[in-house]
């Protein structure tokens, strides 16, 4: 027989807005349990990738170097969404980051000036001291603390909503093929449901459904615990959808990255120093348009629509210094048709490219910190920045694979975080916060740091309004 | 790229070291929690020197390890404490003076236990040997009482040499890890205060303000405050030392002091320290988390703090029953674990201190002049 427990308020979910939903809403008085699917050393989502949150405010304060007004966040906004944002939640996100560095100093969580090499993100963005696995574990001290019951190990399995209205919910623990205890099923009801499960990137099978076979082949970079399920069950229970469901952000990340969870330390910054080969040995865009940080969320589609998902990253000597270390060394040779056969291409068709592109390349001065003059000439696609004969012994080669980091689908939610359901009425007591719902605000592109403060916003709102609700 | 130069690294733990330092260099996370991120960020590739420096520069906080997000399981199998902490201890050795003392740091534990109870037994037989057995077993607290039983020239020649030569062995030793460490320019006063500052308060002891974790992500500040309390104690003892020196050459005041001399109130607080932080960081070890011990200790640091522990309280002891009967059983005792621990110092876990200290040094010289 099933055990059957109650709370007041149900959190699905372990990481950045999950918490901040389960410390709100047991402040706002609510009996709180949080089921996070992982076990504990795995806890918290993408939040333990994170590494910083983006917040608005009218002065530096000692670590955020200068004032970054609301207004000029908003401009940044729309600039990377072109204007796919629910303008009313994108202003109450924004206007409510104000708040966010006092309330997760207040929960533990510290801060530090931006980690080197993002200079320029320290106006900007919040860095938490020892990244975003200390920023959760602050957090969990918290809610431990404030008497949050917090279940690891334990997937959602069911809910049960009748006409938008939370009822009940099954979970079960111990539920992975490796558990080494039997899994548990319990039955939970609660006043309230706040969903804060995150995307469903780690749903291969999902991401097939938009792109085909090649999803196989996509890397994902943070936990392989963001399936969807709780996205998928809201869905199917009268949830209305937001964001587009054939779109997840995807970069172009080290082809050696384990298949989850490689985080940061698989990108990789080389792109705009040499030329980029498909397995067929042959160039397919642009590599030097533009900075690699405005660039290095399209060459993840880029690659995506290369043979097997694989782009061959070329550079000679003169570059190996030009970019950040990276985790994996490169192959290296001291010929280009030694270094073909490292990694598997026709040694003649690579020559010949990277013959065509030195002859194309004109003369310059290589600066790597401005758009310099080093371009090609009758080249397609050109190159139009950074362009150097590849001439140099010993030469490298990195691999390259698309990474996925997030999906924009999600639930559509109104300013108290409740979810909104497919007849424009709001639910009771189905609230969403974190990625589930970052689409409301991020409808395409990505801002740095933008994801946290999404979640950190609408985690507080969601407990405080789901606590409200089990009040009244 | 950070590279690793297998070549160049002589032994396991120096390749886990620059492994795990290769990824870390892509990450940064952990870059405000201690020194050692940014000083593994001044590099790009990861030779012997560059990563015994480094594994010097840990104070073993912890709190890197539960804010990984490559900590095993995950296949990176990041967990710098303890990478660090196993090369640390293998580097002793490396950098020990006169080379042959190297093998002292092998099996560490067992070998200062029984240089400790030789160093009592010696002291006890010579005492026997050389005195009036009479005189062994008297209650005396006039001054001279102590030297009765040794005369203070022979004290002074024993524990004066002794102590010099430690001195020079660490001093050596010091010298053998700074080469390997590489070349600096000049360094400045401004460097060695800097480092002097970030020694005396273990700056670097508190996860980057939140705490030390040696528990759990729950971060707690006992393992700074006990070994600011045997740190403090063993140089607060250093000083009575010092200062009963003084006045018996430079003064003519003959031990035992009285209550209220420099010299015994020096020595009771040092030796209070010298109890409280031993035991405290005893129970800390016991709960450290599983994931942060490093099998290579060899009972070194054991070793260590129940050598501090046994000076302090046969020190303690003889304070309290410095008039009994037993006086002088208790200053054989008490003589001969400082005997132990002076000889000790050079080759043992006391040189965990001078190489922290020398890594600060370093570092603070390296990131006031960026290298």
């Amino acid at each position: 027989m099933t055990e059957k427990l109650t709370f007041d308020v149900l959190v699905a979910g372990g990481g950045n807005a999950a918490l901040c939903a389960a410390l709100a809403a047991t402040k706002g008085g609510a009996k709180v349990l949080v089921v996070e699917a992982a076990p504990k050393a795995w806890r918290g989502g993408n939040t333990r990738h994170t590494r910083n949150m983006r917040v608005a405010h009218d002065e530096g304060n000692g670590i955020l170097t200068g004032p970054y007004p609301k207004d000029e966040f908003m401009d940044d906004l729309m600039r990377v969404t072109k204007g796919n944002t629910d303008s009313d939640l994108a202003n109450l996100t924004l206007e409510k980051s104000k708040e966010l560095w006092d309330f997760l100093y207040g929960q533990g969580v510290r801060f530090q000036p931006s980690l080197g090499g993002t200079l320029s993100l320290g106006r900007t963005n919040a860095f938490f001291l020892g990244g975003g696995r200390s920023m959760l574990n602050a957090l969990y001290r918290a809610a431990e603390d404030a008497g949050v019951t917090i279940l690891y190990d334990t997937r959602l399995n069911s809910l049960k909503i009748e006409d938008g209205f939370f009822v009940s919910a099954e979970i079960e623990s111990h539920w992975q093929d490796d558990a080494t205890e039997p899994a548990v099923k319990r039955e939970i009801s609660a006043r309230s449901f706040v969903a804060a499960a995150g995307g469903f990137e780690a749903n291969i099978e999902w991401l097939k459904e938009a792109w085909g076979p090649a999803a196989e082949n996509f890397l994902i970079r943070g936990t392989p615990y963001n399936k969807g399920h709780v996205l998928r069950t809201l869905l199917d229970a009268g949830v209305q959808a937001v964001g587009d469901p054939k779109q997840c952000h995807a970069v172009a990340i080290d082809g050696r990255a384990p298949k989850f969870d490689g985080g940061i330390v698989t990108r990789l910054d080389c792109v705009p120093f040499g030329v980029v080969l498909n397995t067929k040995g042959e160039r397919f865009y642009d590599e030097g348009e533009d900075f690699w940080p405005k660039r290095y969320a399209i060459w993840g589609r880029l690659v995506a629509a290369q043979p097997d998902q694989v782009g061959h990253v070329i550079i000679d000597s003169k570059a190996i210094n030009d970019f950040m270390p990276s985790v994996f060394p490169p192959e290296k040779a001291d010929t280009l048709d030694e270094l073909a056969g490292k990694i598997g291409l026709d040694p003649g068709a690579m020559k010949a490219t990277i013959d065509t592109f030195n002859g194309a390349c004109r003369p310059g001065t290589f600066d790597a910190s401005i758009h310099d003059d080093c371009h090609t000439e009758g080249l397609t696609p050109p190159k139009s920045h950074w362009a150097r004969p590849i001439t140099e012994p010993p030469f490298y080669a990195y691999t390259l694979r698309p990474g996925i980091t997030f999906t924009y689908l999600g639930v559509k939610v109104n300013s108290d975080a409740r979810m909104v359901m497919t007849d424009g009425t709001a639910s009771a007591n189905l609230f969403a916060a974190g990625e589930i719902m970052a689409g409301n605000v991020l409808g395409e592109g990505y801002l740095a740091g933008i994801g946290m403060t999404i979640g950190s916003v609408f985690g507080r709102i969601a407990g405080e309004e789901a606590a409200r609700y089990v009040r009244n | 790229m950070s590279a690793i130069n297998l070549v160049d690294l002589a032994s396991q733990s120096q390749e886990e070291v620059a492994r795990q330092m290769g990824v870390c260099n892509a990450c940064r996370y952990c870059e405000g929690l201690c020194a050692v991120f940014p000083a593994m960020e001044l590099r790009r590739t990861f030779g012997s020197g560059d990563v015994d420096y480094l594994s010097n520069l840990c104070h073993n906080c912890g709190a890197c390890y539960f804010d990984c997000q490559y900590a095993p399981s995950h296949e990176f199998a990041i967990n710098v404490p303890v990478a660090m902490a196993e090369l640390r201890e293998e580097s002793y050795a490396r950098y020990a003076w006169p080379g042959v003392a190297a093998g002292l740091f092998q099996r560490n534990g067992v070998k200062m236990s029984v240089l400790s109870a030789l160093a009592v037994a010696l002291f006890i037989i010579a005492f026997a040997a050389w005195s009036d057995p009479e005189v062994l077993f008297a209650a005396d607290a006039s001054p001279g009482a102590f030297y009765a039983i040794m005369p203070h020239n022979w004290m002074v020649a024993i524990f004066g040499s002794v102590f010099l030569f430690s001195i020079l062995a660490c001093i050596m030793s010091i010298r053998n890890f700074w080469r390997a460490g590489g070349p600096t320019g000049p360094l400045s006063i401004g460097d060695l205060w800097q480092s002097v500052m970030d020694a005396s308060r273990l700056r670097y002891l508190d996860g980057g303000g939140m705490g030390c974790m040696t528990e759990s992500e729950r971060p707690s500040d006992k393992r700074r405050l006990y070994h600011h309390f045997t740190f403090y104690g063993l140089m607060l003892c250093l000083a009575s030392t010092a200062s009963g020196t003084l006045f018996h050459y430079a003064f003519d005041w003959i031990a035992p002091y009285p209550i209220w001399s420099p010299t015994v109130i020096m020595g009771t607080l040092g030796g209070i320290g010298l109890i409280i932080g031993p035991l405290g960081l005893l129970k800390e070890r016991k709960k450290k988390a599983p994931a942060l011990k490093s099998e290579s200790d060899g009972g070194m640091g054991l070793a260590f703090l129940w050598m501090l522990f046994a000076v302090s309280v046969t020190g303690m002891g003889l304070l309290i029953l410095r008039e009994t009967s037993v006086m002088n059983i208790l200053l054989a005792i008490h003589l001969g674990t400082v005997f132990a621990l002076f000889l000790a110092f050079p080759y043992g876990k006391f040189v965990h201190g001078i190489y922290r200290f020398t890594a600060l040094v370093r570092h603070a010289h390296e990131q006031r002049h960026h290298r």
